[in-house]
């Protein structure tokens, strides 16, 4: 969301009841605007905010699906939170989202996506446009069918890495199931980090980079020195925002559902099976109020960065 | 000379390398649609038809995909209609906190995911009578792509000239009237990226329609497609596959149509 945050715009700052009529051009008046602008929060208030402040309610709560629980569901304070502190479970998919996220998200999307952005800045043509569009094709496909592409990839008789590889027999899914999550994830979501360092190298004047060549600086040093210094801000939301992204990924389901034996069993992944598949609502949703919490810090700490350089 | 040599092979080894890494997975979804009795292998298709007619007689394919048109299209009207008059007001009009508003919608958009409101979202489903529901689907989906929509919309309200709207008022225009004929055909481009991008988002949405839609009958495309290959027995590659493609093609053209008419310009927070 790197451009929707303009600034508010100061011109509407210095309205005076005189100069009213400039800017409500069309003599809507604010009861009218409250009237159009009140559908949209209507359905962000009962579909949106509504949910994510019960879902603190019911982390409270011992909210089952079925039984009991289910009927008349009690308040048990922090139950829910203490629980999650000695479930093993929990723990595992805790570390297993960080490996997840810095894996896929830290190291492999934005290595490649900037690799890709640096190869391809100064060209233009075919090769540029075929590069370009199978990586954004990757991204923009159905995460049911990629998922499935993926599983015809890995297949350990005959999918296509092996025999390229030459190791018929290879059980990717099975023996290095992180691994395949974090290719898998990987291999989605680097068009967005190739697009936004290539917005970004844009921006880095070519007469700077011209007279570091003419210093005698290497790839490497112009890279540190003139590069780094000019996409210090781009490199940071984008790490931010991908690992948003990445953290609230639902797709490794699709590929995985969180095995074998839970080995990669995320955080997405661990809340969708303790609360819908083994029904523990009160449980999930004392998780699911902890992933809001990660979230907001996160999104806290990027707004915070637009403003400063707005 | 050498150096110079030495690094054009670096480079297009690298491109090479990417480029595999980032086609070979594809490679199927071109390829087992149209070969005989595909397999997980990679081959050279003998361009057979067989595998649609299987298609059309497969008892949910073509259901899910009307499935997932009608939420798409439902979600986009609503997602577009209501977004435009919220940006419109809040663009020419400054109600009171309009500013800590925006700010709250642009939080809210990043925070509340499908994974974190999966757990109340299904609650608020049952407890509202919305499972199995495309009306309540849709209703939830809109929910949530609302704010980015009236960030980006607003973005496009921003920076179009007032001075339309002023002469249609001095015409005796109604404000209705004014946003219809005057705003909305200025703003159509900005209108329709927000088309293209909730399409998008819902068609390829797996979480939402997978916990809220039990009915199979009901279900969209991307629950199909997780049904058919991972329930019951071995996965039948034939529909798999040529479903995938059917399922996938809509996606590229639209991406193909919106970069060749707008160019694909950058949005940051066109994909979830």
């Amino acid at each position: 969301m790197a451009q929707q945050t303009s600034p508010p715009d100061t011109k509407a700052l210095d309205e005076s009841p005189a100069r009213g009529y400039s800017s409500d051009a069309a003599g809507l008046g604010r009861l009218r605007a409250g009237a159009f602008v009140a559908p949209a929060l209507a359905l962000i208030a009962v579909f949106l905010v509504f949910p994510a402040l019960w879902v603190i309610y019911l982390g409270l709560m011992n909210y089952r699906l079925t039984g009991i629980a289910a009927a008349e569901p009690q308040f048990v304070g922090l139950d829910n939170y203490l629980k999650a502190l000695s479930d093993p479970g929990f723990w595992n998919s805790t570390v297993l989202t960080f490996q997840f996220v810095l894996g896929s998200a830290v190291i492999g999307q934005v290595v490649l996506g900037f690799t890709l952005a640096w190869l391809m800045r100064n060209r233009r043509g075919t090769l540029k446009s075929v590069v370009e569009g199978v990586v954004i094709l990757a991204w923009i496909l159905p995460s049911a069918v990629v998922a499935f592409l993926w599983v015809a990839l890995l297949d350990r008789d005959s999918g296509t890495l092996n025999a390229l590889l030459g190791i018929p027999g290879f059980a990717w899914l099975l023996d290095y199931p992180m691994l395949s999550i974090i290719l898998f994830n990987t291999w989605r979501g680097t068009a967005f980090s190739m697009m936004l360092y290539g917005a970004a190298l844009g921006n880095v004047p070519p007469s700077h980079l011209e007279s570091a060549r003419l210093a005698g600086a290497s790839g490497w040093q112009q890279l540190r020195d003139v590069v780094f210094p000019h996409i210090r801000g781009h490199i940071l939301t984008n790490l931010l925002l991908i690992s948003l992204w990445t953290f609230n990924d639902f797709g490794p389901f699709l590929l995985t559902a969180g095995g074998p034996e839970n080995k990669t069993e995320i955080l997405a992944v661990y809340v969708y099976k303790t609360a819908l598949q083994a029904g523990d609502l009160g449980y999930g949703a004392a998780i699911s109020t902890i992933i809001l919490l990660i979230n907001l810090v996160v999104a806290i700490f990027y707004l915070r960065l637009l403003r400063r350089k707005g | 000379m050498t150096r110079f040599v030495a690094g054009r092979i670096g480079f297009y080894t690298l491109v090479a390398l990417l480029l595999a890494f980032f086609t070979i997975p594809l490679l199927w979804l071109a390829s087992a649609p149209f070969t005989s009795n595909p397999t997980y292998e990679v081959r050279v298709p003998d361009f057979t038809w067989e595998n649609f007619q299987i298609i059309l007689d497969h008892p949910y394919a073509l259901g899910s995909l009307v499935n997932s048109l009608i939420l798409a299209i439902g979600t986009a009207v609503l997602v577009v209609v209501m977004s435009a008059l919220a940006a419109y007001a809040l663009s020419r009009v400054r109600l009171p906190g309009r500013d800590a508003l925006l700010y709250a919608l642009l939080l809210l958009s990043s925070i509340i995911t499908g994974t974190a409101a999966m757990v109340p979202l299904f609650q608020l489903a049952i407890e509202l009578g919305l499972i199995d529901s495309h009306t309540g689907l849709i209703l939830i989906m809109t929910g949530g792509l609302l704010p980015a929509a009236i960030f980006m919309i607003k973005d496009f309200m921003d920076t179009t000239p007032k001075s339309y709207e002023e002469s249609a008022r001095v015409f005796g225009a109604s404000p209705l009237q004014i946003v219809r004929h005057v705003v909305v055909p200025v703003v159509r481009p900005g209108l329709a990226t927000i088309a293209v991008w909730t399409i998008a988002n819902v068609w390829g949405n797996f979480l939402m329609p997978y916990l809220l839609l039990s009915d199979v009958e009901k279900q969209p495309a991307a629950v199909i497609m997780y049904t058919l290959y991972t329930e019951g027995g071995q996965a039948n590659l034939k529909v798999l596959s040529t479903f995938g493609l059917l399922y996938s093609v809509p996606v590229v053209l639209m991406y193909l149509f919106v970069s060749k008419k707008y160019g694909f310009r950058f949005h940051g927070g066109i994909k979830r």
